[in-house]
C-alpha cells in the first residue's frame, strides 16, 4: 500500500515537473501567431501545435514568404519541427477573351438570320439589338449570341 | 464586383448544383461573364430560365452567359428546330452554300465542333456538313 502510494506521487510528481520545464503545445501556438500577427505576409496563416511539431496552413505568397514563416516558427521554443503545409495563393482568374468585331459580326448575321425584324450593330465587342421580336423566340437568340463570346449584349428590342 | 455576383447569386448557386463543369465567373467592364459546360440541355434549359427570372427579357446587359452542353465526336444530336428542317451548308457560316437538310426532329451524329456556333455533322441519311448549333440539342 504505502509503496504503491509512493509510487503514485512520484508518478505525478514527475509528470508535472517533465510538463513543467516544457512549453505546452497551447503556448507554442500563440508564441507563434503572435509572431505572425506582427508580420503582414505571415498574418493570415494558421497554426496547430501537437506534442511540439507545429503544422502551418494558409497562402505564403511566394518561397521567400514560406522559408520565413518556417524559420519564425522554428524560432519559437519548444517548436520540434515545422510542417509547413502553406501555398502560393491560386492566379488570377485569366481575363475574358471577347471576340473580334469582325468575328462577332460575322456570327451576329448567322445568328439574327432567323429573326429578320432584328437589327444588329457591333462596336468594339458590344453587340447592340433594336427592332423587334416576340417574346417566344428572345431566348433562342440570346442562347444564340451569348455564345459569340461578345463583351457585352444591349439589348433595346421590344418585346411583342 | 460583388454586386453582380450579388445579383445573379442564383445563377451562379443553379450552375454550380446543377454540375456545371469548367464553371468560370468574371466580372470584366460591368458585364458578368459566365462559361462552363452542362452535362444535359436540360441543366442548360434550367440556367436560361433562372437568368430571364434574374433579368427579365434580357434587358440589364450585364451577363453574357456562354454554357454550352458537353458534347463529344460520335454524339447523337436531336434537331430542334421550331418547325422547319435544318439546313446543312459547305461551310460554318449562313453566307455559305446549303449542300443539304436535316428533318425537324430528326437525329444526327456530331463529327466535330467548329466553333460553338457550327457544328460539323451527318444525317442517318448520310448528308454532311455544317449546322447551326443553336437548333442541335445533344441526346
Amino acid at each position: 500500500m504505502k509503496v504503491t502510494k509512493t509510487f503514485l506521487i512520484t508518478a505525478l510528481l514527475s509528470t508535472l515537473f517533465f510538463v513543467g520545464c516544457k512549453p505546452k503545445d497551447a503556448d507554442i501556438k500563440s508564441d507563434i501567431e503572435a509572431k505572425y500577427k506582427a508580420d503582414a505576409d505571415l498574418s493570415g496563416l494558421t497554426v496547430q501545435v501537437t506534442d511540439g511539431v507545429a503544422t502551418i496552413n494558409g497562402e505564403c505568397k511566394d518561397d521567400a514568404t514560406k522559408t520565413k514563416s518556417e524559420e519564425q516558427a522554428k524560432s519559437v521554443k519548444g517548436v520540434k519541427s515545422v510542417v509547413d503545409n502553406c501555398t502560393p495563393p491560386p492566379p488570377p482568374a485569366p481575363p475574358v477573351v471577347v471576340s473580334t468585331d469582325d468575328a462577332l459580326t460575322k456570327g451576329v448575321m448567322d445568328a439574327t438570320k432567323d429573326f429578320p425584324t432584328v437589327k444588329a450593330s457591333v462596336n468594339d465587342g458590344v453587340v447592340t439589338l433594336t427592332g423587334d421580336i416576340n417574346r417566344s423566340s428572345l431566348q433562342n437568340l440570346m442562347k444564340s449570341l451569348n455564345t459569340l463570346k461578345p463583351k457585352k449584349i444591349q439589348n433595346q428590342l421590344t418585346i411583342k | 464586383m460583388e454586386q453582380l455576383q450579388d445579383k445573379y447569386k442564383q445563377l451562379i448557386d443553379t450552375a454550380n448544383s446543377e454540375g456545371v463543369s469548367n464553371l468560370q465567373v468574371t466580372e470584366q467592364d460591368n458585364v458578368l461573364h459566365i462559361d462552363g459546360e452542362a452535362p444535359t440541355g436540360a441543366v442548360k434549359d434550367k440556367l436560361w430560365a433562372v437568368y430571364n427570372q434574374l433579368d427579365p427579357d434580357f434587358k440589364a446587359g450585364d451577363v453574357v452567359m456562354n454554357v454550352n452542353v458537353a458534347a463529344g465526336a460520335g454524339t447523337k444530336a436531336k434537331v430542334t428546330t421550331d418547325k422547319t428542317n435544318l439546313n446543312i451548308r459547305k461551310g460554318p457560316g449562313t453566307d455559305q452554300p446549303v449542300v443539304g437538310k436535316a428533318a425537324h426532329e430528326s437525329t444526327v451524329t456530331l463529327i466535330s465542333k467548329t466553333n460553338d456556333q457550327w457544328w460539323l455533322i451527318k444525317t442517318d441519311a448520310g448528308e454532311e456538313g455544317y449546322a447551326y448549333a443553336q437548333y442541335l440539342s445533344p441526346q
